[in-house]
Formats: structure tokens, C-alpha cells, sequence
């Protein structure tokens, strides 16, 4: 049997998520005899690949960059797993959705720098209005709450959605977790 | 009608249950452990039906009554759960966590949440509804307590114990529908406001909204159990 493609996309988080995910520790190798880790944050790919199987989502959508990214990767992969509070609601990376990007650009590159204020406008990509769940983007089949979730809810979540078991997430997991 | 104790029978998800003439259907369902999920009901409080979780299915009626406050009768036959019912269940919490921003990863109340937990048990893993992230005001002024209103969800316990338990009605709540807020006094900081600082309001919030300066961090569980204990006390004097 040839194995999965798992893909893992780090968007707007903390990358908390991704070191969760690594905290499965040498149960890594187990996933490794079923999957191929094709791109992520922690392997050398720059490109999406054209066909993924498993595509594990940490984030939410914040900029024009990453509202690209996300319909990119819905495009190219069968499953997509919202992976984590940030891109199943938004949580922390939201939080500027009350008071928008202008004042918080204000607050981080004028009002609290010292040298050089300035607001970055070259190379980093705009924000958008609002930070939004990647649900509210493109379809997602798997939603995976938790801040993050634990090492175990990956391992259990991923091992059904790889052998293709039933698994309830919310016995698993949940918001803030 | 004669004031002599007057014993319903009714069907609570199809067991044959009694009932005192008068005794809501929830507690009823509670007393023959039977659970019905609620969150602006608390024990020791009077019931307002403000949450809808309670809501529960009368067979012979399309209205779905909220067991909180819909008192029993005779032959009533009561169904606690249903498709219908996990589904207006979901749909309120999802409404809830929607409305204003219940951030549980940085809420000093997550791992103690009412709503949270709710969520959890009833399958919630994300919102199907836009967030509104409203811009709401986080009132920090008493020496003891804050109340962050983009926790809040409307549910008036802290208006209840403050006015039943307490005696004080220092809480109330302000504004109509989507644009009400629970206020202390007329609308006055809640440091400077006639508080009695006894604490009773944020033992008994169940989310973040009232909490104790303190006791900031995960480990800040709400003890409102002591509720049902003072009333029975102050009965017995």
C-alpha cells in the first residue's frame, strides 16, 4: 500500500499546534509507516503540492497571504483538518477583530517602537479586516479544537483519519483545551 | 383549590415518574436522575428561562417548553432527548460563543467554564455562525473583582443571587436584545458603585465575565454550591 500525503500549513498561529503535533515523539515513527510528510513548516518543499491526501490546517486566516494559501489548499487536498483554535475559531490571532488592523499597526510599529517607526508595507502581505476560521473560507471535513491540542488528540484523531476509523473529537478535545 | 399536597403523575422519556403540583419539569427530571442540560439555572436561584438549554418536548404541543420554568401536569408526557432538541441545544451555544469573543485559550475561567464544557458535551467542535466580535468594555475598578463583558452571556445569575441572596440588586441589566449588558447600580463603575463586595455574583457566573482579581489562571474553579446550603440555613432560623 503506497502511503498517505500529509500535508501540515502553518497560517496565522503561534506554531504551537505544529509543536504539539511533534510532541507525539516516537509515536512519529508509527505515523511515518503510513504517511509521507510532502510539505510543512518543518520540511524543505516551498510548494503545495498538487495532490495531498491529509492536509492538517494551524492558523486562522489574517492577511491577503493567507486567504490565498487556504483556497490553494482546499484545491489540492482530499481531507482538510482545521488543527487547533486558531483556525477552527480564531482565538487569540482574533482578537484584534474588535479595534481592526490600522490601530493595531499603530500600536506595534509607531506607538510602542522607538527607532524607525514605520509601518511595514513592502513584502509582508496586507491584513485583512477581520481574522476568520478557515471554515468560513473553504469547506473543512475535520475540526480538531484545543490550544493546542494535546500530543494524544492528535495521535488518536490522526490514526483514525488515517486508517480511516471512527473517532469523536469532542470526547477528545475541546475549545481552550 | 385546597392547599393539601397534590401528586402528579407524568413520563419524563418514557419512565413513570411523581410529582408535587407545582414542581417544574426539570426538577422533577433531576430528582429521578434524569439530566437536562442548563446554564442559567442554578440551584438556590429562581428561574428565568433566559438560556433555552432546559428546552424539552411536550408530546401533543409544537412548542418546545423550557423545563426550568414549565411546572408538570397531570399525563404530561416529557421528552428530554431528541435530534430536534440537540440541534436547538447546539444552535444556542453556537449563538452564544458568536455573539461576543469567548477566547477560552487566555480566559481566566478555561478548564472552569459552564459554557465551555457545555459546548464540549454537546459535540460542539467549531461555529457554524460568523463571530460579531463586538467591541465590549472590561470594568476593572473594584478593588476585588472584574467584569469583562466579552465573556458574558446574558444568563442574570449574578442579578439573581445579587437581589435574592444578597439583598443588594446592586446588578442589573441595561439595553435591549443584542446591545443589553449587565451594569452595576445605574449604569456606575462597579468600584465605586453600592457592591457589598460579598462575592456571591462571581461564584455563581459561569463563564469569565466575573471574576476574582486574586485568583487569576486556569486553576479558578466557581464554587456556587453554597447556594441551596444558605437558603436551607436561613429557612431553618
Amino acid at each position: 500500500m503506497s502511503k498517505l500525503k500529509l500535508a501540515t500549513v502553518w497560517l496565522d498561529g503561534c506554531s504551537g499546534c505544529h509543536m504539539s503535533f511533534l510532541d507525539m515523539d516516537e509515536r512519529l515513527l508509527e505515523l511515518a509507516e503510513l504517511v509521507d510528510v510532502v510539505y510543512s513548516p518543518i520540511v524543505d518543499t516551498k510548494e503545495f503540492p498538487d495532490e495531498v491526501d491529509i492536509a492538517l490546517v494551524e492558523g486562522a486566516v489574517a492577511s491577503v497571504d493567507d486567504e490565498k494559501k487556504i483556497k490553494k489548499i482546499r484545491a489540492h487536498s482530499k481531507m482538510l483538518v482545521a488543527m487547533g483554535d486558531c483556525a477552527v475559531a480564531g482565538n487569540v490571532p482574533s482578537m484584534r477583530n474588535p479595534i481592526g488592523p490600522e490601530a493595531i499597526l499603530q500600536r506595534a510599529y509607531i506607538e510602542n517602537a522607538s527607532a524607525q517607526q514605520q509601518i511595514p508595507c513592502v513584502v509582508v502581505p496586507k491584513l485583512l479586516k477581520v481574522v476568520r476560521p478557515i471554515h468560513e473560507f473553504v469547506k473543512v471535513d475535520v475540526f480538531l479544537p484545543g490550544c493546542p491540542p494535546s500530543a494524544d488528540t492528535f495521535h488518536t484523531a490522526l490514526t483514525a483519519l488515517v486508517t480511516g476509523g471512527p473517532v469523536d473529537i469532542p470526547a477528545l478535545t475541546r475549545f481552550g483545551a | 383549590m385546597s392547599d393539601a399536597v397534590e401528586v402528579k403523575t407524568l413520563i419524563i422519556d418514557g419512565e413513570e415518574v411523581s410529582a408535587l403540583r407545582g414542581q417544574t419539569i426539570l426538577e422533577v427530571a433531576r430528582e429521578n436522575g434524569i439530566d437536562i442540560p442548563t446554564l442559567c439555572h442554578l440551584d438556590g436561584l429562581s428561574d428565568v428561562g433566559a438560556c433555552r438549554m432546559c428546552l424539552v418536548e411536550i408530546k401533543g404541543s409544537n412548542k418546545l417548553l423550557p423545563a426550568c420554568v414549565a411546572t408538570v401536569f397531570e399525563g404530561m408526557e416529557v421528552t428530554t432527548k431528541s435530534e430536534r432538541l440537540q440541534k436547538h441545544r447546539r444552535t444556542i451555544l453556537e449563538m452564544l460563543f458568536a455573539e461576543r469573543n469567548h477566547i477560552c485559550s487566555v480566559c481566566v475561567s478555561n478548564g472552569n467554564c459552564e459554557l465551555q464544557s457545555l459546548g464540549q458535551e454537546q459535540g460542539l467542535t467549531h461555529i457554524r455562525l460568523p463571530y460579531r466580535n463586538p467591541e465590549l468594555p472590561v470594568d476593572a475598578s473594584h478593588e476585588r473583582y472584574t467584569v469583562d463583558h466579552n465573556r458574558c452571556i446574558l444568563c442574570t445569575r449574578c442579578v439573581r443571587a445579587c437581589a435574592e441572596i444578597e439583598g443588594a440588586h446592586v446588578w442589573d441589566v441595561m439595553g435591549r436584545g443584542i446591545n443589553s449588558i449587565v451594569i452595576t447600580d445605574l449604569h456606575e463603575e462597579w468600584g465605586s458603585s453600592t457592591c457589598t463586595k460579598c462575592g456571591k455574583c462571581v461564584q455563581v457566573c459561569p463563564t469569565g465575565a466575573l471574576y476574582d482579581k486574586s485568583k487569576i489562571g486556569v486553576d479558578h474553579p466557581k464554587n456556587p454550591d453554597f447556594l441551596p446550603y444558605l437558603n436551607l440555613m436561613r429557612e431553618a432560623q
